[in-house]
């Protein structure tokens, strides 16, 4: 990039940053937001915690879409990483510190993941941090060269990816059955709906990130 | 006494995160770039429960650090065989 | 000047900062990393400006940001497989506007 055009892009981005920082230092000391409407209706919301209320209740419709992005970034890896009979990369076998550690560290992961699931109602945590961390042991056996077999690999596989965003719709659709509108869980099930939706959404959110991870399809010995 | 040295932890991992930022932009190499990365997004991490964000914290170190940053490195090893490959044909 | 404040420049200074590195890199896989930084830097200042509540962090800009990160992941992922096929395809980690003369 010449001497010139590289001037002119610090000149602009200069000037990008200074009208952002003077928009952002003029903004009020103090400003409400949504925060007082969104305590207001705890007691409506099923849960104890503010963000999980908002993220599977008052914005649930964000989230079940959120579901259906992750699938489709899925789609569209798989579409153009072929199913592969060979690994792209040769993985040298797993060290037995690492097959160790992986042993010791499986079980601890899944509990966490759980824990941070139920904990989710009432402090930080819920399904997408639980998912998480179950993507993160996930993806640690893959790296220690366990592979799904052939048969989990095809329909279960499909199914466990699907369950989280299937489930949401299903419960949005489920409630309009009494004529309310689509996602208004009834008062007094909508903590245990909150907890349904979550444990569908923490392990789909595990089995998609870490199909993620893998980039191709895993093989199967059904045809696909 | 105590806000201003929580200021300066603030200072610090305000200065900590541009330049980490910019060495992981910046290095010619770049599987030391996705390693500032990750590095980056831990630092980020703290700077949520700095902001009383702790939800966004736990999901930052997961998926934002972890996740991406494992995604990164395991492009980049493909990235490096191709170019192998390539050079043998 | 308070702690908002703070974070929210830092947030501005990531996303101009990475915004340089993704239009003054060729290689694309810099590009994804610039675009992660960016990304960082606008959930930076939303949750920077969400502090300013009086009594508890406003929570509808934390999801949006939770939202945001794994969107971000997900579009890194398919980002990724791109440049890959893409060197499959033409053996080169550029886009041909951005090859240098050899």
């Amino acid at each position: 990039m010449n001497k010139a055009s590289s001037i002119l892009l610090f000149t602009v981005l200069a000037a990008l940053a200074v009208a952002l920082g003077y928009a952002v230092i003029f903004l009020p000391e103090q400003a409400e937001g949504l925060a007082t409407a969104v305590s207001d209706q705890m007691g409506n919301s099923g849960v104890d915690h503010s963000v999980t209320a908002v993220l599977l209740n008052f914005r649930g419709y964000d989230t079940l879409l959120e579901m259906a992005v992750l699938l489709l970034a899925l789609i569209g890896v798989w579409s153009l990483a072929p199913q592969s009979r060979a690994e792209t990369i040769s993985i040298p076998p797993a060290s037995p510190v690492l097959l160790a550690l992986f042993r010791l560290l499986i079980p601890l992961m899944i509990l966490v993941a759980g824990y941070l699931l139920w904990v989710g109602a009432h402090a930080p945590g819920g399904a997408f941090q639980a998912g998480a961390v179950l993507a993160a042991a996930g993806v640690l056996a893959l790296l220690c060269g366990k592979r799904l077999e052939g048969r989990l690999a095809g329909w279960p596989l499909r199914f466990g990816l699907v369950l989280g965003t299937a489930m949401f719709v299903a419960v949005a659709a489920a409630v309009m059955v009494g004529g309310a509108h689509l996602l208004q869980y009834p008062l007094e099930w909508a903590g245990g709906l909150i907890l349904l939706i979550e444990a569908a959404a923490t392990f789909s959110i595990g089995v998609t990130l870490m199909a993620l991870f893998f980039g191709v399809r895993p093989i199967t010995d059904q045809r696909p | 006494m105590k806000e201003s040295w929580l200021f300066a932890f603030d200072l610090m991992l305000v200065s900590t995160l541009l330049w980490l930022a910019w060495r992981a932009l910046a290095t010619p190499d770049l599987f030391k770039g996705i390693v500032l990365f990750i590095a980056f997004g831990l630092v980020l991490a703290l700077v949520w429960v700095r902001l009383d964000a702790p939800d966004v914290a736990l999901a930052e170190a997961a998926i934002g650090a972890g996740l991406t940053g494992a995604l990164l490195l395991t492009t980049l090893a493909k990235l490096g065989a191709k170019s192998r490959e390539h050079e043998r044909e | 000047m308070t702690l908002s404040v703070l974070y929210a420049l830092a947030g501005v200074g990531l996303f101009v900062l990475a915004l340089h590195g993704l239009i003054v890199h060729a290689h694309l896989l810099r590009k994804v990393l610039a675009l992660n930084i960016m990304g960082s830097g606008v959930f930076l200042i939303m949750v920077a400006l969400a502090r300013r509540a009086t009594e508890a962090p406003d929570p509808v800009p934390h999801a949006m940001v939770i939202t945001g990160i794994v969107v971000a992941v997900s579009a890194t992922a398919l980002a990724l497989v791109l440049l890959l096929r893409l060197k499959e395809v033409t053996g080169r980690t550029e886009l041909d506007e951005d090859q240098t003369p050899s």
